[in-house]
């Protein structure tokens, strides 16, 4: 997974150059870039604004950008992809609200998620295989629910929805995950132990995370990207970023 | 000098003419009494081409009676039952105590009574009223009886009215072109009149030009053919546009309603139509009142009902609002179903009240009656009822644009938690915006009930034409509302001579039923960030 | 396969409802057929036939219940799939009437004699063979709704958008089938059936016979639509109703599993329209009338939508009580019952008569452990 695909116009997994886009008038994106490697776990800043979502929904399919280049793994437009087919593809999303299905029990959440054929044929003479129920059962343990399997997902509280959504990202089993404000709400506990398992995942995903929660990117301990206004701003170590004085001034505060 | 002696002596000449002419056929009056008598259809018709032309002084009196079948005819003479059952003799006009023996009726048939037609307009070619003349001129010039040429050509002699003159040509000119025997010179000025006049009338009596025609007449005929099409096609699209500008402002006086508790409170209302049915009950209530009270202040009666229908509706508006939609904010689909009980119960209660027949709703003066713009025919109810709608939507601009209550609304509609965090009641505000919606649809009522059967199902027959136009004009926008229901009403109607009223119709609804899939905003949506659904 | 396909899971509302239905289908012919007239166990002929059109209209519900009450579309437009189908049903039974019409015409059904046509339009080749006319009550309404889904999914029109144009869809149904040059028998629609497979339609055996048939097409209609739902396409269909966005970024292609279940609900409400026809002697253009439609979405908000069997429930129910209140005296105030149970419907039983059962009876059976936090009802 990790090497570059032969052919391709770059070895990054995602590669945005140019990227801009805006709504009647304002200008919500403009001149982004950003490259994140395979395997790489990278955290996103900014203040409220800055085009974090934005980005997420233009890399997802949601929003078709104005201008610029959009390539996942080296050859694939995503410009010209709709959600699902990108999802299909292998890039992953966590909402900023966790989105789960409130009338699904927790277990056939995971279900829906789970990698598999997503035709309705497929789906609608579906027969779980041994090795699928196997999988659902460990990620079932990975998120702390599999005594809850059976319960349904709109009595979770909070952090317990954050958990299950992560949850149905590894279902997923996407090369790249894009994570919005997992720690959002979560308790000091709850929030160090999402960032052991982000780090777990990482280690065999690409992960994006938008985080307003600095102590939750320090412990995660990876590269940072600040954005400001619809751009990048800075980029690099968090003891480098936090050191820059222009993020300092639009940001973090003195 | 010499000039006017010729004058002089041409009119001498004239005169001579006139008075010859007259002489001949005085003579010829005692053949048309013969003919009478005769009891054949021709000789009847014939009978009365000879007397109108002899202007007999009783002609008039006896070819109204002949189209009444109250003349009595035979050997013995010609007798003229009055309309009170009285008997005159028809050759010397003196009353009589009985008829003569073997006198009967004189009979008709399709001819007979067309020459009648023809010979009454002829006759009144000398009435002296000027609207009269210029009526039988008309008449004359759709029949295009060659035998009224003289009477035509001697009222034209004495006319003095320029709109009654104008009449009596273009009969003549009618006349002219039809008659085989005219002079080709006659005939080309003749076709210039017809020209000039540009109707279908006009058309249809150039088609007839008849006889041996020159090459002149033939190439005069055809321009002029193509040059009154030409003009009629123009007026034609004119008098459609003019239809689908009333049937849009109609459509935007139903939907304008719905454009404000859809479009801006996202209410679904499928009780909308029945507000605009209470407007127009009440319309009917307040006639009713001032029919039995205050008569002479019937003029007034759409004025007063205004208020009237605009509170009753407003009333029901809210007390729907606060009885039933304000639970279901956030479940648009539970809101239409239970705004569509809502409309049963409502229409059930109307019907309970006043039957479920139409009840009838005068029009005051100034709204009965039509008039002429050039080729178009305007009737007055639809010129106010634009007006009105006019009137209505800047009004509806004005306070939502304006006034403190408008910016409220627009707040809430908006951002309803931060609105309330300032201090603005939202829930009265809902209230109020729902009030003054179903307000609207009440005098959307007022004027519908004055070209609408004013029956319990008046609003189910609007209700999906107001979603429609909402729909097409995209929701939040009164401007969008407007061109939306001023398109659909305009397309309609330019749809309609081609596909037919109910094709028409289908047809637009098929076309915005795709056009929702291609803009599922509608036409005028604001493009927003994306919105986690 | 197919068996665990439509059984798999079979819970005991679903077993009970199938039992009283394929009971229905066996008893109430029989003892209409066996019994004598005055005798207790004895249905009289009429009561057969009227509740054998409450089951028609129950399929109809179901039908709708799987796209509104699992999808989360609520069509509009169901009365005109459902009008569909019954018109090829009475384009079958018109061509069997054959030369015995009021004009004798061998080949025309007597409303084209009287307009004066002078051959059969392109349109009713075939419908003299049944199983062409079963194709097509499947076909016709399955590729309409095929068609304007595959336009309106696509471009995701959702929620009271597409409440609304289904309302307008069969709106211009009504208008076109009202107009005679369709070719469909205009105001009067058809009627006047003599044979329904060669067996005389008003005959007590047809009759009988069709009563059958309903309640065996509504057990088959039950166990398609519960095998849907309770599939993992079911699964993910509840997911669209709840959190359509969500489910998209899941990789599920979502205009294509709406395609598919209003494409099935129409083919169901067709075969509905298809059963109701013989029964009541007559389809005409009203059938598309936009308050019919509204009415179905009612009879499943009654019963509790997202149930199926709730849905078939309430469409007896509704129309059983409409029944009895327009034949006495009570008939002026039907409107104001059905339109207040709109209203009550909506305000006070979003889950309907069998939810809102269900939840009384789940809570009283386990008062201690009832779950902690019910999640809120869906759009």
């Amino acid at each position: 997974m990790n090497a570059p695909v032969p052919g391709a116009l770059t070895s990054s997994l995602l590669y945005l150059d140019g990227v801009s886009v805006s709504f009647d008038g304002f200008k919500a994106i403009r001149g982004l870039s950003l490259t994140i490697a395979p395997g790489e776990m990278r955290a996103i800043i900014g203040p409220n604004g800055a085009g974090k979502t934005t980005m997420m929904d233009i890399i997802t399919g949601k929003t078709k950008p104005d201008l610029g280049t959009v390539m996942f793994a080296g050859t694939v437009d995503l410009t010209r992809l709709d959600e699902a087919a990108i999802a299909n593809l292998g890039i992953g999303r966590k909402f900023q609200k966790p989105t789960v299905f409130d009338f699904h029990s927790i277990e056939d959440n995971i279900l829906l998620a789970l990698k598999s054929k997503r035709t309705v044929g497929r789906t609608l003479f579906w027969k779980t295989e041994s090795a699928q129920q196997k999988r659902i059962d460990e990620i079932l343990g990975i998120v702390k629910l599999a005594d809850r399997r059976d319960r349904l997902a709109g009595s979770l509280s909070h952090g317990q929805k954050q958990w299950l959504e992560i949850g149905m990202l590894l279902a997923q089993d996407p090369k790249l995950l894009l994570v919005d404000e997992p720690a959002a709400g979560m308790t000091d506990g709850e929030t160090a132990q999402t960032a052991v398992l982000l780090k777990e995942i990482a280690q065999d995903h690409s992960v994006i995370v938008v985080e307003h929660d600095m102590g939750f990117i320090r412990e995660l301990g990876v590269k940072v990207t600040v954005l400001h206004e619809g751009s990048v701003l800075a980029e690099g170590p968090l003891d480098q970023v936090s050191a820059n004085e222009r993020v300092v001034e639009v940001y973090l505060g003195r | 000098m010499s000039f006017f002696y010729r004058l002089l002596h041409l009119g001498v000449i004239l005169v001579a003419l006139v008075a010859a002419s007259v002489a001949s056929f005085a003579q010829n009056a005692d053949e048309a009494f013969r003919r009478l008598a005769a009891d054949s259809y021709s000789d009847t018709t014939r009978a009365v081409e000879i007397l109108v032309a002899s202007a007999h002084p009783n002609a008039g009196l006896m070819v109204e009676a002949l189209g009444d079948g109250r003349l009595l005819a035979g050997p013995g003479g010609v007798v003229v039952k009055t309309a009170a059952g009285g008997l005159v003799d028809a050759r010397t006009g003196q009353t009589l105590a009985a008829a003569p023996e073997g006198l009967k009726a004189v009979r008709l048939n399709n001819s007979v009574r067309r020459a009648v037609q023809a010979a009454l307009g002829g006759l009144s070619l000398l009435n002296p009223d000027p609207g009269k003349r210029a009526a039988a001129a008309e008449a004359v010039f759709k029949s295009r009886d060659a035998g009224l040429l003289p009477i035509v050509e001697t009222a034209i002699g004495k006319e003095s009215d320029p709109r009654a003159l104008a009449a009596l040509r273009q009969a003549q000119a009618a006349i002219l072109v039809a008659k085989p025997d005219a002079q080709p010179l006659d005939r080309l000025a003749a076709i210039d009149v017809l020209r000039e006049r540009g109707d279908q009338e006009a058309l249809a009596t150039l088609r007839a030009l008849s006889g041996e025609a020159t090459p002149a007449l033939r190439d005069a005929q055809a321009k002029a053919i193509s040059a009154i099409e030409g003009r009629l096609r123009l007026w034609d699209i004119a008098q459609n546009l003019w239809y689908g500008l009333s049937l849009g402002s109609v459509l935007l006086l139903a939907a304008i309603g719905l454009a404000i508790t859809f479009g801006v409170m996202g209410v679904i209302n499928m009780a909308h139509g029945e507000m605009v049915m209470l407007g127009a009950y009440t319309t009917f209530v307040v006639q009713e009142a001032i029919r039995a009270n205050a008569p002479w202040l019937f003029d007034w009666s759409l004025a007063i009902a205004l208020p009237a229908a605009f509170i009753v509706s407003g009333a029901v508006g809210i007390a729907i609002e606060r009885g039933v939609i304000r639970f279901l904010y956030g479940r648009p689909l539970e809101t239409l179903l239970a705004t569509w009980g809502i409309s049963l119960i409502l229409q059930q209660t109307v019907r309970t009240a006043f039957g479920p027949t139409n009840r009838e709703v005068g029009a005051p003066a100034f709204m009965s009656g039509a008039f002429d713009l050039g080729g178009l025919a305007i009737t007055y109810n639809r010129l106010w009822i634009i007006v009105f709608t006019a009137l209505v939507f800047l009004a509806l601009l004005a306070i939502l644009k304006l006034t403190p209550m408008g910016l409220q609304m627009r707040a809430v509609t908006q951002n309803r938690r931060m609105a309330s965090a300032m201090g603005i009641r939202t829930g009265r505000i809902d209230a109020l915006t729902f009030g003054l919606g179903s307000g609207v649809a009440g005098l959307a009522g007022v004027a519908l009930s004055q070209i609408d059967n004013v029956s319990p199902n008046l609003g189910q027959s609007y209700i999906i034409d107001s979603f429609m136009v909402v729909v097409f004009g995209g929701v939040g926008n009164l401007w969008g509302t407007l061109v939306g229901a001023m398109t659909l009403g305009v397309a309609n109607k330019l749809l309609e001579p081609y596909a037919g009223a109910v094709l028409g119709k289908i047809a637009l609804l098929v076309c915005i039923i795709l056009f929702i899939q291609k803009r599922p905003r509608g036409l005028f949506a604001l493009k927003g960030r994306a919105v986690e659904a | 396969m197919i068996a665990r396909f439509f059984l798999q899971n079979m819970d005991r509302r679903g077993g009970i409802f199938l039992a009283i239905v394929l009971a229905l289908a066996l008893l109430v012919p029989l003892s209409n057929l066996l019994m004598p007239a005055g005798s207790a166990f004895h249905v009289p002929t009429s009561t057969m036939s009227l509740w054998g059109k409450y089951l028609c209209y129950a399929l109809l519900a179901i039908s709708l219940d799987l796209v509104w009450g699992y999808c989360g579309i609520l069509s509009l437009g169901h009365g005109a799939f459902f009008a569909l189908g019954g018109y090829a049903m009475g384009m079958y039974l018109m061509r069997q009437i054959g030369s015995r019409g009021v004009y004798g015409n061998p080949v025309l059904p007597d409303f084209m004699v009287f307009l004066n046509w002078q051959e059969l339009p392109w349109y009713w080749y075939g419908f003299s063979s049944f199983p062409f006319a079963m194709l097509m009550v499947l076909a016709v309404p399955g590729l309409l709704a095929f068609i304007f889904g595959w336009f309106a999914f696509r471009s995701r029109v959702t929620g009271v958008y597409l409440s609304i144009i289904t309302q307008a869809l069969t709106y211009a149904l009504l208008l076109a089938f009202f107009r005679n040059d369709m070719g469909f028998g205009g105001n009067n629609g058809l009627t006047d059936f003599k044979d329904i497979l060669g067996f005389e339609v008003q005959a007590q055996g047809t009759r009988a016979a069709l009563f059958s048939m309903t309640c065996v097409m509504l057990a088959a209609g039950f166990l398609i639509a519960r095998g849907i739902v309770v599939s993992k396409l079911g699964k993910v269909v509840i997911a669209i109703r709840d959190a359509e966005s969500r489910i998209r970024f899941l990789g599920y292609r979502v205009d294509r599993f709406k395609l598919f279940v209003f494409t099935v609900s129409a083919c169901m409400a067709g075969i509905a329209g298809a059963l109701y026809v013989p029964q009541v002697g007559i389809i005409n253009p009203s059938e598309f009338a936009p308050a019919n439609s509204i009415e179905t979405v009612i009879w499943v908000a009654v019963g509790g939508r997202g149930t199926l069997v709730g849905a078939a429930l309430g469409a007896v129910v509704v129309n059983w009580a409409k029944t009895v209140f327009t034949s006495g005296f009570m008939a002026p105030y039907w409107l104001f019952a059905l339109g207040g149970l709109f209203v009550v419907v909506t305000l006070f039983l979003p889950k309907g008569i069998l939810g809102t059962a269900e939840a009384l009876w789940a809570r009283r059976r386990r008062p201690a452990s009832a779950p902690a936090a019910e999640p809120a009802p869906a759009e």
